[in-house]
C-alpha cells in the first residue's frame, strides 16, 4: 500500500511539474524529458508521456492508470521553465524529496511575473523603437514606433482580460497600431507607414511560436509541431487583418 | 552600424522581458541577440538571407548552448533572445497583409519565403544541438 501511494504521487509530481512547464511555453522535448527524469529518479524506471500543447498524457507500465491533465491557458514565462528545470535537476541528483518537491513546485507555479505592467509596456515600446531601427527605418520615426508599440502592447494586455479570445484582443490591438501609425504619418510626426508597423507590432508577432512549431516537427513531435503553427498563422493573421482594417478605414 | 548594434542588443534584452526572463540573464540575452544580428546583417548581402539566418541562428545556438551550460540555465531562455531579431515576424506580417488586400500571388510568395527562414532559424538551433551532443558524447534524452 505504502508503496502505491508512493507512485501516485510520483505521477501527480510528474504531471505538476509537465503542467507548469507546458504552460509556460517549453519546448515539448523539454517537458517530456522533464517528467520522464522526475519519474526516474523515484523509482519508476518505465514511463511514457505524451505531450501536446493541449493536453498532457502520463503513464507508467505498472497497474496505476494513465492521467491527462488539460492546458487551457498557454503563456510564455521563461521564468518558470528555468526554477522547473532547476527544480527537476536537484529530484534527479537526489537532494529533494517528493514532499520538499511538489511543495517547491506549487511555489513556482503560483509565482507572479518578475517585471510590473509598467515595466513590461514600457519594454514593449523600446523593443518595438528599436525593431523600427533594425529594419531599415530612420531615427524621426524612432518616438512614433515607441508610442504605437507601447499602446499596442497595452491594449492587448488590457483586451485579454475583458475578452478571453486571443484573436480577438490580438486583431484589436493591430487595430489600435495601425490606427495610432496613421495618425502619427497624417500628423506629419511618422514617415514610413509600413516601417512604423512592422516595428510596433512587433511585441505580438508569433515569431518564437513559428520557430518553435518547426523545431517541434523536426523532432518527430508532429501534433504539437503542427498545432503551434496552426496557432502561430492565427495569429499573423489577426495581426495583418487588424493592419489592413486600420488602412480601410482611412481610404 | 554602431546603431544596429546598440538597437538589436536592446531590443533583444527588453523582449525577453516580455517572456519573464530571469533578471541576472538580461545582459546575456542581449548580447546573445546582438551577436546573431550582427552575423546576419555582414552576411545577408553577400549569401542572401536565408543562408545568412541559418549561420546566424547556428552561432546563437552555440552561444546558448555555452551560455545554458556556464550559467545552469535552460538553453531556451537565451535562444528565444536570439533568434528573436532573425525570426521572420516582419515578413509574415507582409505575407498577411497582401492577402487581406486581395495579392494573393504575392501573399503565397512572401509567405513560403517566411516558411523558408523560419525552418532555416530552425535548423541552425538543431546543428548547434547536434554539434552540442556530439562533443559532449553523452547519450541523454534531448533531441
Amino acid at each position: 500500500m505504502d508503496q502505491k501511494i508512493s507512485i501516485y504521487e510520483t505521477i501527480e509530481l510528474c504531471l505538476l511539474a509537465g503542467k507548469i512547464m507546458l504552460q509556460s511555453g517549453a519546448e515539448t522535448y523539454r517537458v517530456e524529458d522533464t517528467m520522464v527524469r522526475i519519474a526516474t529518479a523515484f523509482g519508476l524506471a518505465e514511463s511514457h508521456s505524451y505531450v501536446t500543447p493541449t493536453a498532457l498524457i502520463f503513464s507508467t507500465s505498472g497497474e496505476q492508470p494513465a492521467k491527462l491533465i488539460r492546458i487551457e491557458e498557454r503563456t510564455t514565462d521563461l521564468h518558470k521553465i528555468a526554477e522547473v528545470n532547476a527544480i527537476s535537476r536537484r529530484i534527479a541528483s537526489g537532494e529533494l524529496s517528493a514532499r520538499d518537491a511538489k511543495e517547491l513546485l506549487l511555489k513556482a507555479e503560483s509565482a507572479s511575473f518578475n517585471y510590473t505592467l509598467p515595466v513590461q509596456i514600457l519594454a514593449a515600446a523600446v523593443t518595438s523603437a528599436c525593431f523600427l531601427i533594425m529594419f531599415g527605418g530612420t531615427w524621426p520615426d524612432f518616438l512614433p514606433a515607441l508610442l504605437a508599440g507601447g499602446s499596442g502592447f497595452a491594449a492587448v494586455v488590457y483586451l485579454h482580460r475583458i475578452v478571453q479570445v486571443k484573436f480577438f484582443s490580438e486583431f484589436s490591438a493591430a487595430l489600435v497600431v495601425g490606427l495610432l501609425d496613421l495618425l502619427f504619418v497624417w500628423l506629419g510626426f511618422g514617415r514610413e507607414f509600413d516601417k512604423i508597423a512592422i516595428g510596433s507590432v512587433m511585441p505580438l508577432v508569433p515569431g518564437l511560436l513559428i520557430t518553435n512549431a518547426i523545431r517541434d516537427l523536426m523532432a518527430g513531435h508532429l501534433v504539437s509541431g503542427i498545432s503551434k503553427g496552426a496557432d502561430a498563422c492565427l495569429t499573423a493573421f489577426a495581426i495583418g487583418a487588424g493592419i489592413a482594417v486600420a488602412i480601410l478605414f482611412f481610404h | 552600424m554602431w546603431a544596429q548594434l546598440m538597437t538589436s542588443f536592446v531590443a533583444a534584452a527588453t523582449f525577453v522581458i516580455l517572456f519573464n526572463a530571469p533578471k541576472k540573464s538580461l545582459l546575456q540575452c542581449g548580447l546573445v541577440g546582438m551577436l546573431g544580428w550582427l552575423l546576419y546583417i555582414l552576411l545577408r548581402g553577400e549569401v542572401g538571407e536565408a543562408p545568412a539566418v541559418l549561420s546566424a541562428s547556428l552561432l546563437v545556438g552555440i552561444l546558448c548552448q555555452l551560455f545554458a551550460r556556464f550559467y545552469r540555465t535552460p538553453v531556451i531562455i537565451f535562444s528565444v533572445a536570439g533568434i528573436i531579431p532573425l525570426v521572420p515576424g516582419g515578413m509574415a506580417y507582409n505575407a498577411m497583409r497582401q492577402f487581406v488586400e486581395n495579392r494573393y500571388t504575392a501573399a503565397i510568395e512572401t509567405g513560403a519565403e517566411t516558411i523558408v527562414i523560419a525552418g532555416a532559424i530552425a535548423v541552425g538551433l538543431v546543428l548547434s544541438e547536434v554539434l552540442n551532443q556530439m562533443l559532449r558524447r553523452r547519450p541523454r534524452g534531448q533531441m
